[in-house]
């Protein structure tokens, strides 16, 4: 303890047990505080997995044990909800990084209006989810919407597209939105990560005669390695999470083609008041999301140690 | 390097690619700013006016005449503001513990915050509604605030933590061997230099918990409803007046955007730091 160390000679037995104390005090607001609202509902809710619940018939509740996850592997829409999170993961974060190293190289740059330029960059990250809905619900609107127009008058395309209402389109259309919002948090960790590679390197790099490709290739990638590999983990689940955007942007539909596994856990729920089944979703989705956060919390454990 | 690059040059391999990028970033929220600008008669015959003359506030008139959105407005401050206080207040002194003190079980507990945090809301949400039901705490604003504090409290313990970090240690050891208690320490050197931090985290929290949709939606009704439940409302019932939707649009934003444009450079630090680091 380098903190009492400061104070030998009046630390007193009785102090030193309360200094012992101390930082068990000082935690035992938040402590008590996420045990009731985080951890006894996640209890409850495994348990709630293994009844069969549906809220408007509370009396009816029955035990089931695991016969909610039998139901969920059988359940033709729990297969296709994991293959669009599979997409939906899969597209959005490389995404977003790709688009968000791209913003951070060139704001990297010296230009006067850089500080500017940097802020506005961030705003989509600071605006509500279903603000960000409805803007491209109007933009992706079939009859008015803006892209609709700006590609009919360069032909790219020959007659409006229904966007969010083709069950073909609509997953992708989503994406897209979803990479808008998210690839500002990329350029900026990406950008704090280019601030920390010493000049000196880009330097010596120069002089071995390294072409600015390769420069990037040997300097910079492996200077902002750690801030990717960090920065994509935390999008993963972060986007996985996320879906107040689809929610009000299609709703999961048309048909399935936007539903995503929690959005399906979270409609059933809502829609049907079935939260026994809503809750196995949930948790099912929950252990699915735990290996890539057993992977960040892995990452990010060291951090913690200083 | 390659020499010293021309202004011409500059601007073609600089400004003009940051510029895209800028216009790709706050474009659609220029779009929608400028149709809520646009009558709703000139909407519906012409499109989007680009030119500030055909511009008039007539949609944010109509939003504020015909729908509840100020008090909507009023029930997003209360919640937020209470889901600030909350946070801060439990999150500075479990900071402090993390920051100053070593013991036993820091690492667990801290990495305990940490996976709270990635918990996802619809695991949480569904067990909530039941909880808050049996409490009758639905559709009040505490519902709001206890639910958002799942998302606050994590985060600002580990933003907060790493504020005070930065704060030397020797200052709280000084103010001691001046007869402070730790407490003390805590209250009169380490907050107000940790104001600045404590700021941003709470300017952090307002803005996620004004921002939230999905516990605002489940958990709130007809006498608690945020503007982002009032929003998706409004999309419900006026489907195709995208002039009056834009300007519901632009205003339930506009909180959370000025606030974190006051705050960006320092909220930037913070959040930015640990993924750095990490």
């Amino acid at each position: 303890m380098s903190v009492s160390a400061a104070l030998p000679d009046h630390a007193a037995p009785a102090r030193r047990w309360r200094n012992r104390l101390l930082p068990y005090g000082l935690l035992t607001p938040a402590v008590l505080v996420t045990v009731v609202i985080v951890f006894l509902p996640m209890i409850e809710a495994v348990v709630t997995s293994l009844y069969e619940f549906v809220l408007f018939r509370p009396n009816a509740a029955r035990f089931v044990g695991l016969g909610n996850y039998f139901k969920l592997v059988e359940d033709p829409v729990f297969w296709i909800t994991l293959k669009h999170t599979a997409i939906w993961i899969g597209l959005t974060v490389p995404l977003q990084m790709g688009l968000g190293l791209i913003a951070a190289l060139i704001l990297n740059r010296q230009f006067p209006w850089r500080g500017i330029a940097r802020a506005l960059v961030i705003i989509p990250w600071a605006l509500p989810s279903v603000v960000i809905a409805l803007m491209w619900r109007w933009i992706y609107d079939a009859n008015t919407g803006v892209l609709n127009e700006i590609l009919l008058r360069l032909s790219i395309i020959q007659s409006a597209v229904p966007w969010l209402a083709d069950p073909d389109r609509a997953l992708y259309a989503v994406v897209v939105t979803l990479t808008w919002q998210g690839f500002p948090f990329f350029a900026v960790m990406i950008l704090a990560g280019l601030q920390g590679i010493p000049k000196s390197r880009y330097e010596a790099a120069s002089i071995d005669g390294a072409s600015a490709w390769r420069q990037f290739r040997h300097v910079t990638l492996p200077g902002i390695a750690g801030v990717l590999a960090t920065a994509g983990l935390l999008r993963i689940i972060w986007v996985a999470n996320s879906i107040d955007v689809i929610f009000v942007m299609t709703g999961g539909g048309p048909g399935y083609a936007t539903q995503t596994l929690p959005l399906y856990a979270f409609v059933k729920a809502r829609q049907n008041l079935d939260f026994g089944y809503g809750t196995t979703i949930a948790v099912m989705f929950t252990l699915l999301l735990s290996v890539v956060v057993a992977f960040y919390i892995a990452r990010t454990s060291n951090e913690a140690e200083r | 390097m390659m020499g010293k690059p021309t202004m011409m040059r500059r601007i073609l391999t600089t400004d003009l690619p940051a510029l895209g990028i800028v216009l790709l970033a706050v474009g659609p929220f220029l779009w929608m700013l400028m149709t809520s600008f646009t009558p709703q008669d000139r909407l519906a015959a012409l499109g989007v006016a680009i030119s500030p003359a055909n511009w008039s506030l007539e949609n944010y008139l109509r939003l504020v005449s015909r729908t509840s959105f100020l008090g909507n407005m009023g029930h997003s401050l209360i919640v937020a503001a209470g889901t600030t206080v909350l946070g801060l207040f439990v999150s500075v002194t479990a900071a402090y513990a993390f920051s100053r003190f070593r013991f036993a079980g820091r690492r667990v507990l801290m990495m305990q915050f940490l996976l709270v945090n990635m918990f996802p809301v619809v695991l949480l949400i569904l067990p909530l509604f039941i909880m808050m039901r049996r409490l009758g705490l639905l559709d009040t604003h505490a519902a709001l605030i206890i639910a958002n504090a799942t998302v606050a409290i994590p985060f600002s313990i580990w933003m907060l933590t790493s504020y005070i970090n930065a704060i030397p240690r020797s200052l709280d050891e000084a103010a001691m061997t001046d007869g402070c208690s730790r407490l003390q320490a805590l209250r009169r050197v380490i907050l107000p230099l940790a104001m600045p931090g404590i700021i941003s985290t709470g300017i952090y929290i307002f803005i996620t918990a004004w921002n939230e949709y999905l516990y605002a939606l489940t958990l709130g009704g007809r006498n608690v409803r945020t503007v982002t439940v009032a929003i998706q409302t409004l999309i419900g019932e006026y489907q195709i007046e995208w002039g009056l939707l834009s300007a519901g649009g632009v205003v339930g934003a506009l909180p959370a955007t000025i606030l974190f444009l006051i705050a960006q450079r320092r909220l930037i630090g913070g959040l930015t730091q640990g993924a750095v680091k990490g």
